[in-house]
This record gives structure tokens, sequence and C-alpha cells, in this order.
């Protein structure tokens, strides 16, 4: 909440380099408040209604949507509202619906495909990849797969190892694939109503934590044609010093990080990726050439992880920019472990992340391990 | 002109004899023949069909030109892969010519067949032509998919044709999200998705099942039963290879699968069916001639007695051949001839195939996505090759 406040007071002191911004300042300057707040839970369902009603061609298909309201509530609503047809609570059998989704898409439906957390796609990873990622490529352009995959991922809360891995590295590998991971409620409206008319295989990342979140939303937010650009990351709060980058949960820290490091004179400009495939390669070294400085932040395992695709971006183009080296913070090189005490280790803490903003910025505690 | 003489009676059918056999498949008779299948059908959990199958004098030379054709194509690629003009995976088709011809008899363009890796034949039942085939196994531009798929990627969506699929068994839930589209949209047609012994014994394949009764989706679970999963016979990959029993709780029918009518016969069957009922599985019992793919020479787990056994007694051609001379619906040289076009035109398209150049290199990042948001995409060494996509 603060750091939206914030950011309307930075835009207003910005002006001078408004325009060196461009349309990204006026863009957000546009945006009216409404008033409103609205969780991410309901961001979602709204978009899944909405769009459910304008095109008679999407459909949910997933373990407990229907009757159950859908295992985290996203789908509450729906089935009474659009019938079984177009509800499908399905078998515990992900890669027969995952497959059977791919299929209808083919044939020209549009499904929204729900995975109860990602970590159960990989059971049907296959299919997202080899049946629908490169079917267009393969087919050389006839048959197209306008299909959805959504649902929770990354890490809950002491829902131990094999539930808590975030798939943004691995689905972000992946060409022909569309990979979006949603931070606030605007960020949920619109990406995931973007998602479902693109005409592209799109994994929408959702974040269990985030649903019960509540966020301010725009009016224009609010309007039923909204959406946001697929591919374009979001300057969350503009800074001169240092740029961190993060997506879904981790932006909420990042901006609680930004909080504190401006209490040392340390202005950091947080970016909200909103979509790791395609990464917004040209907002994040446009930040970088600024602020000359780079933290990335991810829940996920470090190793081949986003902050390191973001790494090697920056260093390819904006080398001479750097005054010093990036920064990574990601989750444990471990598989999450159950414990209170061990989780909290497991996953970046906003501490971690204010740590490594100064450490870019020379202005760590010294390191008295040495002494 | 002495079998002029001797033909005198039958006027009619020696003015299309003294032209060509493609003369003779449009002046054919549509009058009704009935045929005897080879063998009866079995059935799991419903009453089959009747051994007595509807044909027609023209339905069943066209079967023997479009076996022969396909028959021939599957031959020509056996030669160019070992000219290295086709590169990879190729994997051929011939002895199941009957299991193509006899499903699209039975069916429309607007029913839906998905198959695996093994799919020349059927992409040119669906109405793809032979210069998409050749063009595309050599990787040029001609080809049904660009020259980017390859032997296991021809698609011929506007036949209703969708694949073309590499991993095994991942067209059966495909196929039965096809049948799913299909009845969403209250279309009144069905999909047929194929897969072989190997595939049967797919996890995703029983997933896909369960939910296309439980939905009572018009899925066609064909099951082209070769008896060999690339060099692992039926009984030591499956505890019951009586594929069309393993759908339990869905009706299933054993089918000569070397016997065009008897395929066609139960394809239309199991379509009534599907759209009233749900779905079925169709086991087609069949053979393959050549090894699994190009690079498995067949004959490592088969004997080669096994193999020129089934080519003596159950060839699909030959069948057909031995029904239509028995009928007097041509003759022998008629036949003869048709087999002779047959190659020429293989022989044409190939040529025209060849003359097919590779696809441009801007090609390399086209078709990525249907709406690429005019994203960059990389090479090899992104500094030196990087495009935007369209």
């Amino acid at each position: 909440m603060l750091g939206v406040l914030r950011r309307k007071v930075a835009c207003k002191a910005n002006g001078v380099s408004a325009l060196g911004q461009g349309i990204r300042v006026v863009a957000s300057r546009a945006f009216s408040s409404s008033g409103k707040e609205m969780t991410v839970r309901e961001a979602l369902n709204s978009a899944l209604d909405e769009e459910m009603s304008a095109d008679p061609k999407v459909f949910i298909m997933g373990e407990e949507v229907g009757e159950y309201q859908g295992a985290y509530k996203i789908s509450k609503g729906l089935l009474e509202k659009y019938g079984p047809e177009r509800v499908l609570d399905t078998p515990i059998t992900e890669a027969g619906f995952a497959g059977i989704g791919v299929g209808a898409a083919y044939y020209g439906l549009r499904p929204v495909i729900e995975f109860m957390t990602f970590n159960f796609s990989m059971q049907a990873i296959d299919h997202i990849i080899n049946s629908a990622a490169k079917s267009n490529y393969m087919s050389a352009g006839q048959i197209s797969v306008p299909i959805v995959f959504r649902g929770p991922n990354g890490a809950a809360a002491g829902v131990g190892a094999q539930h808590s891995q975030c798939y943004a590295a691995w689905y972000g590998s992946c060409p022909g694939l569309k990979v979006l991971a949603p931070y606030s409620s605007e960020d949920a409206r619109g990406l995931l109503k973007a998602a479902i008319r693109d005409p592209d295989p799109v994994v929408f990342l959702e974040n269990e934590l985030l649903y019960g979140e509540s966020f301010p939303v725009s009016a224009e937010a609010l309007d039923s044609s909204f959406c946001l650009p697929i591919g374009k990351a979001k300057i969350e709060r503009e800074g001169k010093d240092v740029t961190i980058t993060a997506f879904s949960k981790m932006v909420g820290y990042a901006l609680q990080a930004a909080e504190i490091l401006a209490k040392d004179g340390i202005s950091a400009e947080v970016i909200n990726l909103r979509s790791i495939r395609p990464l917004d390669r040209s907002t994040i070294n446009a930040s970088v050439r600024k602020t000359n400085r780079l933290v990335t932040v991810e829940e996920g395992f470090p190793q081949h992880g986003v902050g390191a695709e973001i790494c090697a971006s920056v260093l390819e183009d904006s080398f001479e920019y750097l005054d010093a080296a990036v920064e990574r913070i990601a989750g444990a090189d471990v598989p999450m472990p159950y414990a209170a005490n061990l989780e909290r280790m497991a996953v970046p803490q906003v501490e971690d992340i204010v740590r490594a903003a100064k450490r870019a910025c020379y202005r760590s505690t010294p390191l008295a391990a040495t002494a | 002109m002495a079998q002029l003489t001797q033909r005198a009676a039958t006027f009619q059918r020696t003015l299309s004899a003294a032209v060509s056999s493609t003369r003779c498949l449009s002046t054919a008779s549509t009058s009704p023949i009935s045929v005897e299948t080879s063998l009866p059908f079995t059935g799991h959990k419903i009453d089959p069909p009747s051994r007595s199958v509807e044909t027609t004098p023209q339905e069943l030379l066209s079967f023997f030109r479009d076996m022969a054709l396909m028959r021939r194509m599957e031959i020509a690629a056996d030669s160019l892969y070992k000219a290295k003009l086709i590169r990879g995976f190729c994997h051929l088709y011939d002895g199941q010519e009957a299991v193509a011809v006899g499903m699209e008899a039975a069916i429309t363009k607007k029913d839906c067949i998905i198959t695996a890796y093994r799919d020349h034949c059927i992409f040119l039942g669906r109405g793809g032509t032979l210069l998409e085939s050749f063009a595309e196994l050599m990787g040029r531009k001609d080809g049904c998919s660009k020259g980017k798929g390859g032997s296991m990627h021809f698609y011929k969506k506007e036949g209703g044709f969708y694949g073309g699929h590499g991993i095994v068994g991942a067209q059966v839930p495909l196929g039965c999200g096809l049948a799913f589209a299909q009845k969403y949209s209250k279309d009144e047609n069905v999909t047929f998705a194929m897969y072989g012994d190997g595939a049967a014994n797919q996890g995703q394949l029983f997933e896909a099942l369960n939910m296309a009764a439980l939905w009572d989706l018009p899925a066609i679970l064909i099951c082209e039963n070769n008896h060999y999963g690339m060099g692992t016979a039926e009984w030591r990959a499956a505890k019951s290879p009586a594929y069309y029993k393993r759908g339990d709780y869905v009706p299933g029918l054993k089918v000569d699968g070397m016997d065009a009518l008897a395929v066609k016969q139960a394809c239309k069957f199991a379509k009534e069916h599907a759209l009233k009922n749900g779905p079925i599985i169709l086991e087609m019992d069949t053979y393959r001639y050549h090894g699994h793919s190009m690079s498995d020479p067949g004959s490592t787990y088969r004997t080669r007695d096994e193999i020129s056994g089934v080519r003596q007694e159950r060839d699909p051609i030959e069948r057909i051949r031995k029904l239509i001379l028995s009928h007097d619906l041509a003759t022998e040289k008629e036949l003869k001839d048709t087999e002779k076009e047959v190659r020429k035109e293989v022989d044409e398209a190939i040529a025209q195939a060849k003359e097919s150049p590779l696809p441009d290199p801007s090609e390399l990042f086209t078709n990525v996505y249907v709406k690429g948001l005019g994203v960059e995409a990389f090479g090899a060494d992104r500094k030196e090759l990087r495009a935007v996509l369209p």
C-alpha cells in the first residue's frame, strides 16, 4: 500500500525525467485510482468470469475446479454460472487432462487448465512442452495452441519439499511458451485476461500466499476489456542507485527492502518482471544503465534460474554500465525443509535482499568474518 | 484384340479397359457388392457388426489404387533414406495400408484423426499430396510443415489430420481432447486416436480413456497392433496383449487390419457407437514389413519366414487384387497398369520434391509463436544472429 503512495509521489517528483521514461510513466499516471481494493483471488476469479462470458470457447478444466469451487477458490461460482460443460472437474490424472486440454486447443477451443500446484504439472510436462509449446513450429503454423496452464507456483508455508518448487526457470527456458508471473491484483487480472486471449500456450504462475492479499485496483483495471501486455515488466518503484528485479511474491519483499534501503539513503528501483518469457530485457537493461547495479530476486533454485538469465542478459547488453557485480538472491540450493526455522532459511527474506543491495552499492558492513 | 473379342459381351467395360485405369476408376460402377470379411469380428462388451460388408466396384478399385500409392511412397522413402536425402527418423507403414484406407472409407474429413510417428500414409489418406510428403521428408520448403517438422510431424488441419506425434502415447489424450472439442462444439463428428501395441501400455492412455468414458466423448481408439513395439514383441511388453479388451469398461472390437473392408466396417460401426455411447477401442491386427524405423532391419526380433509369410498370406493389396479379379471388376493388366501409373506419380513427385529448395534461413525464427509480440529470439551466437519474432 505504502509502495503505491510513494510511487505516486515519486512520479510527480521525477517530472523532469518523465520524458526519458516515456510511455511507462504516462501510463501509470493515466490509471486513475478507483479507491477499490481487490484480493488476488478475486482478481483471478473475475478475470476468468469475464473471459468465459466474452468467449464461449473458453472453458476450465482441473481438479476440484467445479463443485469444490476450486482448491483455492479461484474458480468459485463459475460452475453455477457456466455449467458443467464449461467447468470440468477431472480425476487426479494430470497427464490425461493436460493432454485432453491441448487436444481441445488444437481443435480451436480455449482451455484454461488448472494444476492444483505446479508441482503436479511435472506429471503433464510432456504435454506442456512437446504437445503444446512446439506444435505451432513443427506444423509451420497449421496447429496453434491457445491454451492457458495456471495454478499456484513456488513455496507456500510448511508444505515440504514436493510441494514447494518454483517452475519459472524450467518453463521460461522453452521456446514456444509464454510464461507469466503476476504479483498484484491488477497484474492478476490483466495478465490472466491477456493469457486467455493469447493464441499461444501460456504458463501462468500464481502464488498461493498472494491469493488472499489485497491491492488497490484502478478503474481501468476493473473494466472487462482490461488487458496487460505480455512481455512487459513494470517499474513498481523508481530509484536511481540499484535495480532490484523480482516476480510474484518476491516483488512484495523487494518493495519492503526498498523501503528499508531508502532509510539508509539507497534509492532502489524495483522491477516487477510480470513476464518470465518473453523476458523484458529492454526494461531491465534500461534500468541497470541508469542505476549501474543489479540484484535479482527469485524464490526458485539458484542454478540455471531466472536471475542467472537476467545476469547474463545484463552482462551481454550493458556490461560497461555495471559498477558492481550482479547479486543474486534465490531460494536455497536444497529441497524445501519442513521445520519452520529451516524453511525460513530456504526462502529469500527481506533482509537478504537488503544485504545484497548494500553489497552492490559497496555499502555492506565490513566482512568481519575475516578478522 | 483377342481380349476385346472375348469381352464382347461386356461392351461397357471393354471401352473403359481400352483406356487408362484412371478412367476405369471413374467409370467404374457404384452398384453395391456384398463381401464377407476374412474373419469375423470379436467383441468385448459389445455385439460385433456383421461380417458382410457393402462395397462397390469403384470403392474396391480406389482401395487398390490408394494402397498401391501408399505402398509405393513408403518403398520410395526407403530408397531416399538410404540415399541420405531423408535424415533422422523415418518410420514406414508398408503392410498397414488397409487400416488407413479402410478408415477413410468409413468417415469424412470433418472427423479427426491423430496418430503417432508412422504417419505418412494417414496423411495421404487425409488429402495430403505426394509432393508435400516427399518434400517434408527431405526437409524442403514445399513440405506439409515447410520442412520444419520432418517425418514424424506431418499435419493437415483442413483435412482433419492433427499429426504426426513423436512421443509414444501422447497422441491418445490429445485425440480425446479433439473428441472433447467436437462434443463441446456439438459437431456430430468423431475422432480416431491411433496408437500401436507399444503405446497401448502407456498410463496416459488409460487416464484419457477414463475421462472419455466419464464424459461420453466421441473418441475411437485405434490400436494398430503390428505385434512389435520397436524390437519388443507384444507378449514381452503386455501381460494382456488383447488390446481390444484393455479398455475394461470401454467396449472393444478386434479387427483383421489387413482387410480394408473389415476396417471400413469396424470404423463405420465405431463412429455410430461413439456418437451415441462414447468411447470404443478397435484393435487392428496388422503388420509392418519394415523394421520399426529405417535404423532397424526388423529381422533381429522377427524371422524372415514370419515376414514373408504375412506378405504371402495376408498382404492387404493382394487381398483387394484377388477380390477385384474374382469379381471381374478389372483385368490383371489393368491393375498392373494402375501400379505402373502410381509408380510414375511417385517418381514425378520425388523429382519435384528434389527441386524444392531448403527453407529460407529466416524460417528458423518463424512460427515460434502465433503472436510474437516483437520479441527477440537468438541464434547460437546471439551477437551474430538474432531476430524479432513477428
